[in-house]
């Protein structure tokens, strides 16, 4: 058995960490502590990827790393704790399913995941291609997040801890994207957020509420 | 399979030192406790004496009660000097270790959860009953999530022999596992609720609508309380002994080495002393939480076990 070298090592953890977090936010009651997984779960992003270019002297991983810092842990954080406090949304999140039956789900898809997951990673060569099955689980816990919640505010946090997994996905597997790739996706995260911080004003004014299912009564005239 | 002579010392004297610093580490769990919550803390060897008064006191049993009810302590008793003998403590040189490995050691601690929670409730009293119904409750949970944590060390080692996992973790060369970090925590949450502490039972408590094991032996007095209660400081040492024996085994005597045991004397109090600091303090920042939280709490437990051990898959096997 050949031991792993200590950067690899160094990655897996952060990986982990990160599949752990996504679980945390599947479980996570309150909203405000859902953002703050969030932050959490792309500082782990940041932290793997600045160990991965300063072992491969990419120098545009450093500055997606840097992206993600500005964005994921500060920018995109704030943003979204100043919506919560504006739109006074204090209530816990109801889940459709009670939270250890979406644990469960959540277990049997990360094993789905890594299976799907294992036979693409072999075909790669980067150093960290172990971490692609764990960024395909992390996607897919962030749908479940997604599916599962009701309020409009924990779906979005569900869609860019997605974005997340795409981008952990992208760095394990190929040493990240091209750098005008990233910083498109950086931008349309970001004005999304915006379009979407929005959205959520006009949401509660027409239904009095962030549910989204009184947007299925919606119909064409 | 030959018996040698420094084996079989070695392991009379680990279960002697399992029955004997047991009440020591309750004792000394209780009083860090108490430090750390500003109460003045009861003596170390306040355990000694309450096992000392309750032999020397007559039992009193209650009308109905069966021979059931007699003989539960005595194999509560059993089980868990089983467990203190097959866990690796002092050595790895364990000659009754290969009847029983990992697994069955669950075996021995379900065997006696099922008599003790059959005698809570073979008196007939409501408080026996639904004591007996949410030990049940938290176990069927609880197991599960160790028998997880266990295999993933298992596969580490590539064996279930408690002793060989004990060696190989502590032989192979530091390397940061993400899965033996998640087993490990997922090992400290189900130990905190096989053990009756805080987050999901209070020891000390004797609030009807909270207590678990509390209610289960109310019924108890004199030297079948004693063993009872012998017992419980008895798993407390054994699930310690665990953790330490998958997650931290250095300094442990290998075979063939008795001199070892002399030094492993010592490093083991200071890892008893330590692990039962922490778990005080543990105890002190969390609260208990309703009954009907502790299917969450443990199914996290349960979760973090098996992502340990799928992280183990994927990220490790291989290498």
């Amino acid at each position: 058995m050949t031991s792993i070298p200590l950067y690899a090592q160094l990655i897996n953890l952060c990986a982990a960490v990160i599949l752990l977090l996504g679980f945390a936010m599947l479980a996570q009651r309150r909203v405000i502590q859902l953002v703050d997984l969030f932050a959490l779960q792309g500082f782990m992003l940041f932290l793997s990827t600045l160990v991965m270019a300063y072992k491969t002297g990419q120098h545009h991983l450093f500055y997606s790393a840097g992206l993600t810092l500005a964005l994921k842990v500060i920018l995109l954080p704030l943003i979204l704790h100043r919506l919560i406090r504006q739109l006074h949304i204090k209530a816990e999140v109801e889940a459709m399913v009670n939270i250890p039956t979406t644990m469960l789900i959540g277990i049997g898809l990360v094993i789905i995941a890594f299976n799907v997951a294992t036979p693409i990673s072999l075909l790669s060569s980067t150093i960290a291609r172990g971490t692609l099955g764990i960024a395909l689980a992390t996607v897919m816990l962030a749908f479940l997040t997604m599916i599962t919640r009701r309020k409009a505010i924990t779906q979005v946090v569900g869609f860019l801890a997605m974005e997340n997994g795409l981008f952990l996905a992208a760095t394990s597997a190929t040493y990240g994207m091209p750098m005008v790739v990233e910083l498109g996706i950086a931008l349309d995260v970001l004005v999304g957020m915006v379009i979407l911080g929005v959205f959520f004003f006009q949401i509660r004014d027409q239904f009095d509420s962030l549910d989204i299912h009184h947007m299925e009564k919606l119909k064409e005239r | 399979m030959t018996f040698s002579t420094s084996g079989l010392l070695g392991q009379l004297f680990a279960i002697l030192l399992a029955l004997v610093l047991a009440p020591l580490l309750t004792g000394w769990v209780n009083q860090c406790r108490a430090w750390l919550q500003n109460r003045s803390a009861p003596p170390l060897l306040l355990p000694y004496h309450m096992l000392h008064k309750l032999f020397h006191k007559d039992v009193v049993l209650a009308h109905g009660a069966s021979s059931l009810f007699r003989a539960a302590p005595f194999i509560v008793f059993g089980c868990m000097v089983l467990a203190a003998a097959i866990i690796p403590s002092l050595s790895t040189d364990l000659p009754f270790a290969p009847a029983a490995d990992a697994l069955a050691l669950v075996g021995a601690f379900g065997l006696a959860r099922i008599f003790i929670a059959l005698a809570a409730m073979d008196v007939g009293t409501s408080f026996g009953t639904l004591g007996g119904r949410r030990e049940m409750l938290i176990g069927f949970l609880a197991e599960p999530a160790l028998l997880m944590t266990i295999f993933t060390m298992a596969m580490i080692a590539q064996s279930t022999s408690l002793a060989t996992i004990a060696e190989t973790v502590a032989h192979r060369e530091l390397v940061i596992y993400p899965s033996i970090a998640f087993a490990g925590l997922a090992f400290t949450m189900v130990s905190f609720a096989e053990n009756a502490r805080v987050p999901v039972d209070n020891p000390a408590t004797h609030l009807e609508l909270t207590m678990i094991h509390e209610a289960m032996i109310l019924e108890y007095s004199g030297r079948h309380l004693a063993l009872i209660e012998w017992a419980a400081s008895l798993k407390l040492y054994t699930y310690s002994c665990l953790g330490l024996a998958l997650f931290f085994p250095w300094g442990i005597a290998e075979r063939d080495n008795f001199m070892a045991m002399i030094t492993a004397l010592p490093i083991l109090l200071v890892k008893l002393a330590i692990g039962g600091a922490l778990a005080a303090l543990l105890e002190t920042i969390n609260a208990k939480m309703r009954i009907f939280r502790a299917p969450e709490f443990l199914g996290t437990a349960f979760l973090l076990a098996v992502l340990g051990l799928l992280v183990r898959l994927l990220l490790e096997a291989r290498v």
